[in-house]
C-alpha cells in the first residue's frame, strides 16, 4: 500500500504537442491519500483511462512524474510498480480451477503455501466463490468469471494499489449490488489504496472515498459525492452528477438577488459585483411546486415516472426546469409556480462555482 | 398494424430458450422486454426479425403469417447493443444505404436522411465517417438508419447499454419523441427497470425463457403478478421476508410480530413471504403503523443526494434506499420502519395474494 503522488503531471498522444487542446491529460497535481478509495469518473473522451494508465505504468506520461510513496516510479514498468489491475472483461486461465486461478498471483511472488490456501479461502468468502473453488474456470458464465478476476486482483495484501477499469460493466444489474458491497468491504478491511475507473456515477459515488470529475483531460473537482452533490465547483460537475443533473439557469444579480427573465429569485447570501457568464444552479432534488403566486411562473410540459420518483419538466419561458416529485405526488394543473430552496442555490462565473 | 406471436418457443439442442409465449403488440406502442442477462430478450427479438426460426408457433404480421418469412422481406429494422455502421461509408451514406437497398429516388433519400439526421442531432456529421464520432453519435447514427427505411417493427436491443449514462440519459428522453412521431410498434430490451420506466409504455417482464407478466409499464411495476416479476422490476433488487398470520396475528420471521392490519384482515390464515422495495424502508418512523425492524449495517453507500443502507435483518440480507446523506457504521444496531401499505404479500409458490395498497393510490 502506498501514497501515490502526481507531479506536474500530463500526457499527450502526439509527438510535438504545443497547445493545451492536444493534451489527453492536463497538467495534474495530487496527492493519493494511502488507503483511500478513489473513482475517475467522466464522459468517454475524459482522460480517466490515460490517467488509470499512466498510474499503471502501460504509457510513459509526456511530463512530469509519478511517485509511490516518495520513489520515483515514471519509467518503471508495471510489473516493476507493485499494483493489481482488474479489467473489464475476464482475465483468468480457463483451464484452472478457481482455486488455482486465485492462488496463482501468490504463487507466481513465492508466498509460502500455507498462507496462500489461507488467503485464498479468506478472498473467496468476502466475493462468495467458496463453494466453487474447485470448478474449473472454463464452463463458468461470464459473471462468475469477472468475479474471479476480481478475486485475483484482491487477493495480493502487499499492493502498492489496485487499479479497476470498469470491472462491472459486463455484470447484471442484481449481482452488481452484491459485487460493489463485497469490493467495499475488501477495501474497509484490508485499506488498500484503490482507483476505480468507470463512467457509472452511482458506481463510482458509491464504491469511493473521493470522486475525481474530468472533463476534456482537466481534473474538475475531487470530492466526496455529498459534495459534489451539495457543491459542485464547476457547472459540468453539476450537470454530470444526479439524475437528471443540476438546473443552470442564466441570470443576473442585482441587489443580492438573482435575476432570471426578468423574475427576482432569492438568495441566501451576499454575492459581490460579477461579470461575465453568471448562470444559477439548483438541484431538481431542491425545487418545489408551490400555490404561492409570487414564485416563478412555470409550465409542466411532462411528468416521467422513474418508480420510487418522479421527474417533472417544466418551463419558464424558454429555460427547461426540471423538478424531482416524490412516488405519490401527484400535479393537478399543467401551470403552476416553484420555490428554490435557497439554502441549496449555487451562482456560477464563467462555470466555476462563485464563494459568497 | 399489430404484431402476434402465437404459441411460439425455441429449443436448441434439446434445450429450452423460450416457453411458449403468446404476445400481442399493437400499432404505435413502445413494449419493452425488461428482464437479466440469458433470459431470453435477445433470442425474442430475433425471432420477431426473422433472424432466428422458432421451433413451434407462428408469427402473424397484420393478420399474416410471416413465420416463414425472410428477413429482408419483412417490414423490420433492428438496432443492437454495438454500435454497428459500415465503416468506409460517410454518415449520409451509412442512413441512405437502407433507402438505396429499396431503390428509392435521390430526391426522396436526401429528404429522409435529412430528416432523421435532424431528429437525432447528427445532421452536422453528415460527411464524417463513422468512426470519427463519438460513442453516442455512432449509436444515433444506427438509430437514423434503423427509422429512415420507416419499418413497421423497430427492435431495440440494448441500445444504450454502451453508452456513458448522461448520454443514455439523453437519448431515453428522445426514444420516447422519436417512436411518437414514427407510429411504429417499438421493442426494446433492457435490463433496467429505470430505463423501462422511462420510457413507458408496455413492458414485458422476461425470466428463463418465459414472460412472466405484460402490461403498462408502471401498473406492472406497481401490481407485478408474482416474486419474479416483483425482482426483476426492482433494482436495487426487492427486500424478502416470511410470515405466518393466526387470526389477527401476524408474526415475521425474525420474531416482530403484529395485530391487525387493515387491508390484511381478509387474508387466510397462513405462511406467506412479504416482499418491500428498499425505497420504502425509513431510518426513522414517519407514522404510527409503521413496523419497526431491529437491523445491522453491513455497508452504506453514498450517492450524494441518497444513501444505500445494506443491513442485515436475522441473517436476511436488505437494502435501504433513504433520502439524504447518512453515515453509519458498519457493525452499527439500528431501526428501520416500513408502512404495511407498502407491503406485497405472496403465496409460498410465488404468487402474489395481495397487492401493496399504496400501488392504487400513485396517479
Amino acid at each position: 500500500m502506498a501514497k501515490i503522488t502526481l507531479s506536474n503531471l500530463a500526457h499527450s498522444y502526439l509527438n510535438n504537442p504545443n497547445h493545451d487542446d492536444d493534451y489527453a491529460l492536463k497538467t495534474l497535481n495530487h496527492e493519493w491519500t494511502d488507503g483511500t478509495a478513489y473513482a475517475l469518473l467522466g464522459p468517454s473522451g475524459c482522460g480517466k483511462t490515460t490517467l488509470l494508465n499512466l498510474i499503471s505504468g502501460l504509457l510513459t506520461p509526456s511530463k512530469g512524474k509519478i511517485l509511490f510513496d516518495g520513489n520515483d516510479v515514471t519509467e518503471l514498468k508495471t510489473a516493476a510498480r507493485n499494483i493489481a489491475q482488474v479489467f473489464q472483461f475476464p482475465v483468468i486461465y480457463d483451464t484452472m480451477t478457481v482455486r488455482e486461478n486465485l492462488s496463482f498471483p501468490l504463487k507466481n511472488r513465492g508466498m509460502k503455501k500455507d498462507y496462500i490456501e489461507k488467503r485464498v479461502i479468506e478472498v473467496a468468502d468476502a466475493i462468495s466463490l467458496s463453494n466453487i473453488l474447485d470448478k474449473k474456470a472454463n464452463g463458468l458464465t461470464a459473471d462468475i468469471k469477472q468475479k474471479i478476476s476480481l478475486g485475483r486482483g484482491l487477493v495480493r495484501e502487499d499492493v502498492s494499489a489496485i487499479l479497476f477499469d470498469e470491472p462491472l460493466t459486463v455484470i447484471d444489474p442484481h449481482m452488481k449490488w452484491q459485487l460493489r458491497t463485497q469490493i467495499k468491504e475488501i477495501h474497509k478491511n484490508l485499506g488498500h489504496t484503490m482507483i476505480y475507473v468507470t463512467h457509472d456515477q452511482t458506481e463510482a459515488l458509491t464504491f469511493a472515498d473521493k470522486v475525481i470529475v474530468m472533463f476534456e483531460g482537466q481534473v474538475l473537482q475531487i470530492a466526496s459525492a455529498a459534495e459534489l452533490f451539495e457543491r459542485p465547483e464547476h457547472t459540468f460537475v453539476g450537470y454530470f452528477i444526479g439524475s437528471p443533473g443540476m438546473n443552470i439557469l442564466p441570470v443576473t444579480i442585482e441587489e443580492g438577488n438573482a435575476v432570471l427573465g426578468g423574475h427576482n429569485i432569492m438568495l441566501n447570501a451576499k454575492y459581490k459585483k460579477l461579470n461575465g457568464k453568471i448562470e444559477l444552479g439548483i438541484r431538481p432534488e431542491f425545487v418545489t411546486l408551490t400555490n404561492d403566486p409570487f414564485a416563478l411562473p412555470v409550465t409542466i410540459d411532462r411528468v416521467e415516472d422513474v418508480g420510487h420518483y418522479k421527474i417533472a419538466r417544466a418551463r419558464f419561458q424558454d429555460h427547461q426546469i426540471n423538478i424531482i416529485l416524490n412516488e405519490c405526488d401527484e400535479i393537478k394543473s399543467a401551470t403552476t409556480h416553484v420555490i428554490f430552496d435557497k439554502k441549496k442555490i449555487n451562482i456560477y462565473q464563467n462555470d466555476w462555482r462563485v464563494k459568497p | 398494424m399489430s404484431l402476434e406471436l402465437k404459441n411460439i418457443s425455441l429449443a436448441v439442442e434439446g434445450h429450452p430458450h423460450i416457453y411458449q409465449t403468446n404476445l400481442k403488440l399493437e400499432k404505435a406502442t413502445m413494449n419493452v422486454l425488461l428482464g437479466p442477462t440469458l433470459s431470453g430478450k435477445t433470442t425474442l427479438m430475433r425471432i420477431m426479425a426473422g433472424l432466428e426460426k422458432p421451433s413451434s408457433g407462428q408469427i402473424i404480421w397484420n393478420g399474416e403469417d410471416i413465420t416463414n418469412r425472410r428477413l429482408q422481406d419483412r417490414d423490420v429494422a433492428m438496432v443492437y447493443q454495438q454500435f454497428i455502421n459500415y465503416p468506409t461509408l460517410s454518415v449520409y451514406e451509412n442512413i441512405a444505404s437502407p433507402l438505396r437497398v429499396m431503390n428509392k429516388n435521390k430526391h426522396e433519400i436526401e429528404i429522409s436522411v435529412k430528416n432523421a439526421a435532424e431528429l437525432l442531432k447528427i445532421g452536422s456529421y453528415l460527411d464524417r465517417k463513422p468512426t470519427e464520432l463519438s460513442g453516442g453519435q455512432q449509436q444515433r447514427c444506427a438509430l437514423a438508419r434503423a427509422l429512415v427505411k420507416g419499418a413497421g417493427l423497430v427492435l431495440l436491443d440494448e441500445p444504450l447499454a454502451n453508452l456513458d449514462y448522461k448520454l443514455r440519459e439523453e437519448l431515453r428522453e428522445e426514444i420516447p419523441k422519436i417512436f411518437e412521431r414514427s407510429g411504429a410498434i417499438f421493442v426494446y430490451a433492457t435490463t433496467e427497470p429505470e430505463e423501462a420506466l422511462l420510457l413507458g409504455g408496455n413492458t414485458a417482464a422476461l425470466f428463463e425463457g418465459r414472460i412472466r407478466q405484460f402490461g403498462k409499464t408502471s401498473q406492472a411495476y406497481r401490481n407485478p403478478k408474482d416474486i419474479i416479476t416483483a425482482d426483476v422490476f426492482s433494482n436495487p433488487p426487492m427486500n424478502f421476508l416470511k410470515f405466518s398470520k393466526i387470526y389477527e396475528n401476524i408474526t415475521f420471521e425474525g420474531g416482530v410480530s403484529l395485530t391487525k392490519i387493515d387491508h390484511l384482515s381478509n387474508l387466510p390464515d397462513g405462511d406467506y413471504v412479504a416482499g418491500f422495495r428498499p425505497n420504502h424502508l425509513d431510518l426513522t418512523r414517519k407514522r404510527a403503523d409503521q413496523i419497526k425492524f431491529s437491523v445491522r449495517i453491513n455497508v452504506t453507500e453514498i450517492t450524494g443526494s441518497e444513501t444505500f443502507i445494506h443491513i442485515d435483518y436475522t441473517g436476511k440480507k436488505w437494502i435501504g434506499l433513504v433520502q439524504g446523506v447518512h453515515n453509519l457504521e458498519p457493525a452499527a444496531e439500528i431501526s428501520v420502519y416500513l408502512d404495511p401499505a407498502h407491503i406485497y404479500i405472496f403465496l409460498e409458490d410465488g404468487n402474489l395474494e395481495i397487492s401493496a395498497s399504496y400501488a392504487t393510490k400513485v396517479k
